[in-house]
């Protein structure tokens, strides 16, 4: 048995790392905050870049990082014409509340339900929050994860960076 | 053997899947990987134990393969052996327990495999994972979809995963949801009102029809179905939601075999307007523990999730005493108001000023036993006012203010008075019921662009169960890259002075990109994990813990 399954790890290996194709944002089912279901293929922004990021109303850092990305929301659109998704990933726990909380909050974003995490999983995200960088194509440029004060600054260098230079 | 039987026959499943893609185009491959590791320490002042093996670990690896209509995925699971807390039926074990082909094109999509669903809110059929409770009842099955315009149907067939086994039960289930707006042409542009409505149908199958239970044989179903109706209604800033379910007699373990049908019932309604929202939510459920094995208890093979409505608190002591979903039977709401005092207005000052006052409620059902001389009514075991409450299970106020204070400074506030009942929460007896004020002050200094300071304080104050607490945590974001952190826990308020403890840890967090590495130092307290009303119990420990997350 053992010598059978290291050629099949090694075949995978090699197969595996030929890939080069970038890595796409996946074709997954998410509500909006009216119920309504919509494909991630809505998640486009007029050829301009999209900023992606996954969070909880349980999520402490989720929350701040949210607070911090709506203060400087307006100047980034200015800057770069970004837009920002905000994808919570309550269960039906919660998921009522996003609504008013966002209102709440002053959060100007566009706001997506992913109640049972199936967007979540497809993106290989393990805990919220957790940030990518999208370009018109649905192609992933850029990740991050967790959040504290000052992470702002550098998902604006991000954004620029791959705004000019054309992603 | 076996495990290793089971990875080479899940690579030979997906091999000839990415060798055709290789003569094509190239699909995509990603993963994840979650390591827990944990060292553990003698510790007899607060009653954590060292273990034989020295250090534990939980290990995940996630695979996902797509291209074109075409996707799978395994996970690789490792218990070696199970940290403290899980579930011990876990350890030592290793496998894949989790692996799937699709197919999705234009309207249609089917999976083979194991897969994880939702119909409506769950309340009759949910299936998921979550790695902090150890909790993972994918359906190992078939599902197909279908979405055609506003009308989406779901079914299914599967058995549960059961640690590193499948449940006896098998389960299908049918799910319709329509959006009215498609199908009534004034509708169909507005923006203004959306109407939304579906329903459920799931039936679990499980062989034998009689059990011996406390010396009694009893007839039991092999069969037992439930359904749930449901609506959504947005009428512009205003969003209602509202789903029933019921469950037909469905004797087992979970609800000491009795045959009372199941109800369940989710009310929300939502009104969000520029800077302020408010929810109010109500729940009843009476009965409604619905398992793929009729033994089965705890979170044991759930087909159903019945969320908890209460407030999943963030900070440590404010979620020392988190609310559980009581599936045999709770009554009870929610409400919340969010509003944000704008910039330049005396509570707003300069940059505006957040409040949060949230206030959750539930009880036991008002129920009367049926007499035992008659053994027909004795048999459905008692009955239940729908609009009555019983004893008191929990209840919370709390008040979360969040202000920004400068360019530098943040500040955030929380208060919270909650009534706790232990017994029934927890399942134990002899605690009662705990009254607890708690108070959170955080605030977060701004250093430079990439430096940040952020202090803790809170204090639990209660004079049953432990006692008060005090707990205190600084962290400095240091960089792009590091955070570093010292915090104590001190149960000054213990009753007995010998377990008037401090509970230190400090510990560093790296993280770039998509991973995280965190190693900490210390001791843990007690206590429970909670996630969306579902608890783990968590034994004190003492020792170094490491985490390493990664995605590519």
């Amino acid at each position: 048995m053992r010598t059978a399954f290291l050629p099949v790890i090694i075949l995978s290996v090699i197969t595996l790392s030929a890939f080069s194709q970038k890595r796409m944002l996946p074709l997954v089912n998410v509500k909006t905050t009216d119920g309504k279901t919509i494909k991630t293929e809505k998640f486009r922004n007029n050829g301009k870049l999209v900023f992606l990021c996954f969070w909880a109303t349980w999520c402490g850092p989720c929350k701040k990082e949210l607070n911090a990305l709506s203060e400087v929301y307006d100047d980034w659109i200015k800057e770069t014409g970004v837009k920002i998704i905000a994808v919570s990933i309550d269960d039906s726990r919660s998921s009522s509340k996003v609504p008013s909380i966002v209102s709440g909050n002053g959060w100007e974003f566009e706001i997506y339900l992913d109640e049972n995490s199936d967007l979540k999983r497809a993106m290989n995200v393990n805990m919220p929050p957790h940030a990518f960088i999208l370009n018109d194509k649905g192609e992933i440029l850029w990740e991050h994860v967790g959040f504290k004060e000052g992470d702002e600054d550098q998902y604006l260098q991000a954004i620029k960076r791959f705004s000019s230079a054309g992603r | 053997m076996g495990t290793l039987k089971r990875l080479l026959s899940s690579l030979l499943f997906f091999y000839p899947l990415v060798c055709l893609s290789q003569t094509i185009t190239p699909g995509e491959i990603h993963s994840d990987i979650q390591v827990d590791a944990q060292y553990y320490r003698d510790d007899s002042a607060i009653g954590a134990t060292s273990v034989p093996e020295n250090i534990l670990m939980n290990s995940y690896l996630n695979l996902l393969y797509s291209r074109g209509p075409f996707s799978g995925g395994l996970r690789y699971e490792a218990y070696l052996n199970s940290i403290q807390g899980y579930d011990t039926r876990y350890s030592g074990k290793s496998g894949i327990p989790y692996r799937f082909i699709s197919f999705a094109k234009d309207e249609l999509s089917v999976t083979a495999g194991n897969f994880y669903e939702q119909f409506g809110s769950g309340m009759i059929l949910r299936s998921y994972e979550d790695k902090g409770l150890g909790l993972d009842n994918s359906f190992d099955g078939v599902r197909l979809q279908y979405r055609y315009n506003g009308l989406q149907i779901k079914t299914l067939a599967g058995k549960q995963r059961f640690f590193f086994s499948l449940g006896p039960g098998i389960v299908r289930g049918i799910d319709t949801e329509v959006s009215i707006n498609e199908f009534i042409p004034i509708l169909r542009d507005s923006s203004r009102i959306r109407l939304i409505l579906g329903g459920s149908f799931v039936s679990k199958y499980q062989t034998g029809t009689e059990v011996v239970y406390l010396g009694y044989n009893l007839a039991v179903p092999r069969n037992v179905g439930a359904w749930s109706a449901r609506g959504a209604a947005s009428i512009g800033k205003l969003n209602l939601s509202g789903e029933y379910c019921y469950k037909i007699n469905d004797p087992g373990d979970f609800n000491r075999y009795i045959y009372k049908p199941g109800t369940g019932l989710l009310l929300t309604a939502n009104y969000s307007g520029k800077g302020f929202g408010i929810f109010f939510g109500a729940k009843r459920i009476d009965n409604m523990s619905y398992k793929s094995d009729r033994t089965a208890l705890g979170t044991d093979l759930n087909i159903n999730y019945l969320p908890a409505l209460t407030k999943q608190h963030t900070y440590s002591l404010l979620a020392y005493y988190p609310y559980a979903t009581q599936p045999n039977g709770e009554i009870g709401f929610q409400s919340e108001i969010n509003y944000k005092f704008p910039k330049g207005t005396l509570l707003g000052g300069r940059y505006g000023t957040h409040i949060t006052v949230n206030c959750p409620s539930f009880n036991g059902l008002d129920t009367a036993r049926y007499p035992a001389s008659d053994d027909t009514l004795n048999r459905l075991g008692y009955s239940s006012e729908f609009f009555g409450a019983g004893k008191l299970f929990f209840n919370d106020f709390n008040v979360e203010v969040n202000k920004k204070i400068s360019s530098k400074l943040k500040l955030n506030f929380v208060y919270a008075y909650i009534i706790y009942n232990k017994d029934v929460v927890q399942n134990l007896s002899g605690y009662g019921t705990v009254y607890a004020h708690t108070g959170m002050i955080e605030g977060i200094y701004r250093l430079t662009s990439s430096h940040s300071l952020r202090l803790e304080l809170e204090h639990l104050y209660t004079l049953q169960d432990d006692g008060s607490w005090a707990h205190f945590l600084a962290e400095w974001g240091a960089g792009e890259h590091f955070y570093i952190y010292a915090m104590d826990q001190y149960n000054y308020g213990n009753k007995k002075p010998e377990k008037r403890d401090h509970y230190f840890s400090c510990g560093i967090t790296y993280i770039k990109s998509s991973t995280r590495i965190s190693m900490a130092y210390g001791r843990q307290r007690q206590g429970y994990y909670c996630a969306g009303g579902v608890c783990r119990y968590i034994p004190a420990s003492n020792g170094i813990t490491l985490t390493v997350i990664s995605s590519f």
